[in-house]
């Protein structure tokens, strides 16, 4: 960031200036919360699965469940396929329950809950009460709810509007919470979309998972606000295993937002989750997801390891999926989310921006898997590299002999900032009638020249331009965000390059 | 899921089952033989388990059971490139027949078979033989190509040194139903010579072959190979191109029915300004399944490559088509392109395809497309509302989707001869 610690030059104001200074501070969220926690004994047995199914209270379906998770994991091996380097991860260093001592007896209401905790999610922006709006969007006219489930480390701190949805019908709580609650629907659904041996990250999780968020959209409801899980990785050398069910009866709509951070430290943490959707006859889901774990520092020290299964299944006729994702964060990044379009006529949407800079590694991508008639899907997927980091596009479009008619459209977009990053695509196509059509397009190349030059002439320093230039790269991606996410993602993009130019 | 140490011993097991006593021969090519077993015998024989075996599964070009590949009558046509002018050189059952191949004399090249030159200690092929093929097997593992270096007796050497008046014609024919044949040829363009090598004819019920390529700087080696129309064919073929400063390659391959075909290429831009365009052209109908694996290396400033490949599937045909375009921290200015497209004829058909990048330079232009589907029937109605026949205006579409990668073919005349051949058999089976 030489550019900026020089004084203010002819021609560029001082406003400008400050707005990049306050774009480039480094990782924003990399502070850590002092709080007494409770941690599970470290390492991973049979017990570990057993005490965290005790401390959820769990009944014992759910535990042997879990145990049936953990025996197929230990048969399994680490998937190597990815273009990614992943250093060997010792599973008996990491702890895999952790929980603030203050929510051992469970707030009874968010009024209830530790002021520090309530003060973390404040810092972030995350509004835990239901006056507040999400930052960014004060002063709109007509004032857009978003209810939260929050979670820290290992539990949920707690989950906003609940009787507001409660009157919709709407059910979003925490899946522990659910587990109590709704046994039937979770019973039902868990492991229906990710099977507990769907791969090594998803049977760890299947074993282990602590928290995250449980929706259910009764039939023909549109849920009357965004809801949205932030989850915060808090405690050191503790993995985060959250576990996400979403169901959208027949008719239903629902737009569902994940965000996340972790503080800033020197060991690299694990986090492996896995989302579950269910889309019945004519629902609607829109998941949209702004990862922002700690990607690790300059020299590539720490950081998240982020192996996510995420997988909507689109069940019956005309349902409809779109995941949108902005990938800035985490050291490493193994996630592809899919769609199964099952039924007739159903569709599914990829929208994603994967950025890398510094150290990072990011392996991701989705898959369309076309099994009902007339399926369409689309991929959208823009990849930035910058420092050292390498960016990988990883997909599967499948067309199955009985999906006739179908349809998938792929672009996939590489750019690269710098000769020591490296920019991949590696997409697989299957396509087994003849009435379907296929098109995948990809590209690779660096900033444009030109655009920089006229942003430059502009008065525009080279860091503020290629943010300029990156973030219209990124729009057909932005564009699908819901505002709230937009801002920010935007805001990311310019962070997340910071220190890639000069 | 196999765990990984297991499918390792499993190819490993395959592999020795596999392994016979090396030929005789001098010095240098006892080294590079058993240079080429080891390799064998550590990356073991290919499963469809191998990330590049994925699509295609290559049991039956290993089994040891007895072949039996009917031969194909074609009646009374004259083989491809038969009008034209060449240096014939004639392999029946993967055995070269001095009979009916032409003496082996061209101005400007040197040409020797390999069994002559295997008897000798020192030969200017061992800097090629084996060498390249071992250069081959990163970042992704041919093991059949190791095993074709170890055993292969036959085979062609060519030293290019001016411009040959006339191409270099290698014809392959069958006369046994049960033969496995293999060969090996070496090609050494020197710098600034320019030479076209075509192949064509069934070579044998079962083959397995490596062509090893250097192209000098500024050089030019122009490769036409014409996979026969043969039925039961089985085939995996390899060729490995390394190009110097400012050389250039054009290989385009036609494949029109066997069994099983596995093309696999290997190009490395080593030298600034060097191009390579790398072509093929299938049509497949009922049991046919091919399968091109392309990896081109951009290792130099400047270079210039393409891929082009089409298929045209029918009757439960199987397309696969796997590529890379890999760019090194180094080869700036590249500019890499790559598209693979499938014509399916009806519902049967299949196309499966990885088509990869993979950049690690920045000031870059590359880019790859990849699609499927069915004759566009807006350009069907133009050609039926013109009176065209639905037939007739088939045919006509699919030559066209097919003539993009005859264009990648210099000399029109030959490219000419090979699209009247795909003209006539699409005619006949229309």
């Amino acid at each position: 960031m030489a550019a900026l610690d020089t004084e203010v030059r002819d021609g560029v104001d001082r406003e400008t200036v400050e707005t990049v200074q306050s774009m480039a501070g480094t990782y924003k969220h990399g502070w850590n919360t002092d709080i007494e926690m409770e941690f599970a004994p470290k390492g991973l047995n049979e017990d570990i699965v057993r005490l965290i199914s005790e401390k959820n209270g769990e009944p014992e379906w759910l535990l042997d469940w879990r145990l049936e998770a953990y025996r197929r994991w230990l048969t399994m091996e680490s998937p190597d396929w990815a273009m990614l380097n992943v250093p060997g991860i010792d599973y008996q260093e990491q702890y895999y329950y952790a929980k603030p001592k203050s929510m051992i007896d469970k707030p009874k209401s968010l009024d209830e809950v530790d002021p520090k905790l309530l003060e973390t999610y404040a810092k972030l922006g995350i509004p835990l009460k239901e006056q507040m709006l999400l930052a960014g969007v004060e002063g709109a006219d007509e004032p857009r709810k978003v209810a939260v489930d929050a979670v820290f480390d290992s539990v949920s701190v707690g989950t906003t509007f609940k009787k507001e949805l409660a009157a919709a019908g709407v059910i979003f709580c925490s899946i522990s919470e659910a587990v109590q609650d709704h046994p039937e629907l979770v019973k039902k659904y868990l492991g229906s979309v990710v099977p507990q041996n769907d791969n090594y990250f998803a049977a760890l999780n299947s074993a282990v998972f602590s928290d995250g968020s449980f929706v259910y959209i009764p039939a023909g409801v549109k849920c009357p606000m965004e809801l949205s899980t932030y989850f915060r990785i808090n405690a050191e050398n503790t993995g985060q295993f959250e576990r996400t069910l979403i169901v959208a009866e027949k008719g239903s709509h629902v737009s569902y937002l994940e965000g996340c951070t972790a503080p800033k430290r020197d060991t690299a943490q694990l986090h492996a989750a896995v989302v579950e959707i269910v889309v019945l006859e004519d629902a609607e889901v829109k998941y949209s997801t702004v990862q922002n774990w700690f990607p690790g520092d300059e020299d590539g020290k720490g950081g998240i390891y982020n192996f996510v299964t995420k997988r909507a299944d689109c069940r019956e006729d005309r349902a409809k999926v779109m995941w949108t994702q902005v990938e800035t964060g985490s050291a490493i990044t193994w996630k592809y989310p899919s769609c199964i379009l099952r039924g007739d006529d159903t569709q599914g949407e990829f929208y994603s921006i994967a950025i890398a800079n510094n150290w990072q590694q990011a392996d991701t991508g989705t898959k369309m898997v076309h099994l009902g008639k007339r399926t369409k899907s689309r991929i959208v997927s823009k990849g930035i590299s910058a420092g050292h980091a390498q960016n990988t596009y990883r997909g599967l479009v499948s067309m199955h002999p009985k999906a006739r008619d179908s349809r998938n459209y792929t672009q996939c977009d590489s750019l690269l900032i710098g000769d020591l990053c490296g920019a991949h695509t590696v997409p697989y196509i299957e396509v087994k009638n003849a009435s379907s059509r296929v098109e995948h397009e990809a590209t690779t190349s660096k900033v444009d020249d030109d655009q920089l030059f006229y942003c430059r002439q502009r008065g525009m320093d080279e860091e503020e331009a290629v943010a300029l230039v990156v973030n219209g790269f990124c729009k057909e991606v932005l564009q699908e965000l819901p505002m709230e996410f937009a801002m920010e993602a935007q805001a990311l993009v310019a962070i997340s390059l910071e220190g890639s130019v000069g | 899921m196999m765990p990984k140490a297991k499918l390792k011993a499993q190819k490993q097991t395959r592999a020795a089952e596999l392994v016979q006593p090396l030929p005789e021969g001098g010095a240098w090519v006892t080294r590079a033989r058993d240079a080429a077993l080891a390799r064998w015998s550590d990356m073991g024989a290919p499963l469809k388990r191998d990330e590049y075996w994925k699509y295609t599964d290559p049991r039956a070009l290993i089994a040891e059971e007895s072949l039996q590949a009917d031969l194909l009558d074609t009646g009374s046509e004259a083989p491809v490139f038969d009008a034209f002018d060449r240096v014939k050189l004639v392999f029946v059952d993967g055995v070269f027949d001095a009979a009916a191949s032409d003496a082996l004399a061209l101005d400007g090249v040197e040409l020797e078979l390999l069994a002559d030159a295997t008897k000798a200690d020192l030969h200017w092929a061992r800097e090629v033989f084996g060498t390249l093929e071992a250069r081959a097997q990163s970042p992704v593992e041919r093991p059949l190509a190791s095993f074709n270096t170890a055993y292969a007796t036959q085979g062609v050497l060519i030293r290019v040194t001016g411009t040959p008046a006339k191409p270099i014609s290698l014809i392959y024919r069958r006369s046994a139903e049960d033969a496995d044949a293999m060969l090996h040829h070496v090609i050494r363009v020197e710098a600034g010579a320019e030479v076209t090598l075509l192949e064509n004819g069934p070579l044998a019920a079962r083959s397995n072959t490596v062509i090893e390529a250097e192209i000098g700087e500024g050089a030019t080696l122009h490769h036409i190979r014409s996979q026969g129309r043969d039925h039961a064919r089985l085939s995996a073929a390899h060729i490995f191109v390394r190009l110097s400063a400012g050389a250039q390659l054009k290989s385009f391959t036609l494949t029109v029915n066997g069994a099983l075909t596995r093309n696999e290429a290997q190009v490395w831009l080593d030298g600034a300004d060097g191009s390579a365009h790398l072509a093929g052209a299938s049509v497949g109908d009922g049991a046919f399944h091919a399968d091109d694996t392309v990896f081109v290396a951009h290792n130099a400033p400047g270079c210039e490559s393409r891929q082009v490949y089409k298929k045209v599937l029918r009757h439960g045909a199987v397309g696969v088509f796997q590529g890379k375009i890999l760019v090194d921290r180094l080869a700036q200015k590249t500019d890499g392109y790559q598209i693979s497209q499938a014509l399916l004829l009806d519902e049967d058909a299949q196309f499966l395809a990885k088509p990869e990048l993979e950049i690690y330079a920045d000031d870059v232009k590359c880019s790859h497309g990849s699609t499927s589907g069915e004759i566009d029937s807006t350009q069907l109605y133009y050609l039926r509302a013109r009176g065209i026949p639905d037939a007739e205006a088939k045919m006509l579409l699919v030559l066209a989707f097919l003539a993009e990668a005859l264009d990648e073919i210099a000399d029109t005349e030959l490219a000419g001869d090979l699209r009247d051949r795909l003209e006539a058999w699409l005619q006949r089976h229309k």
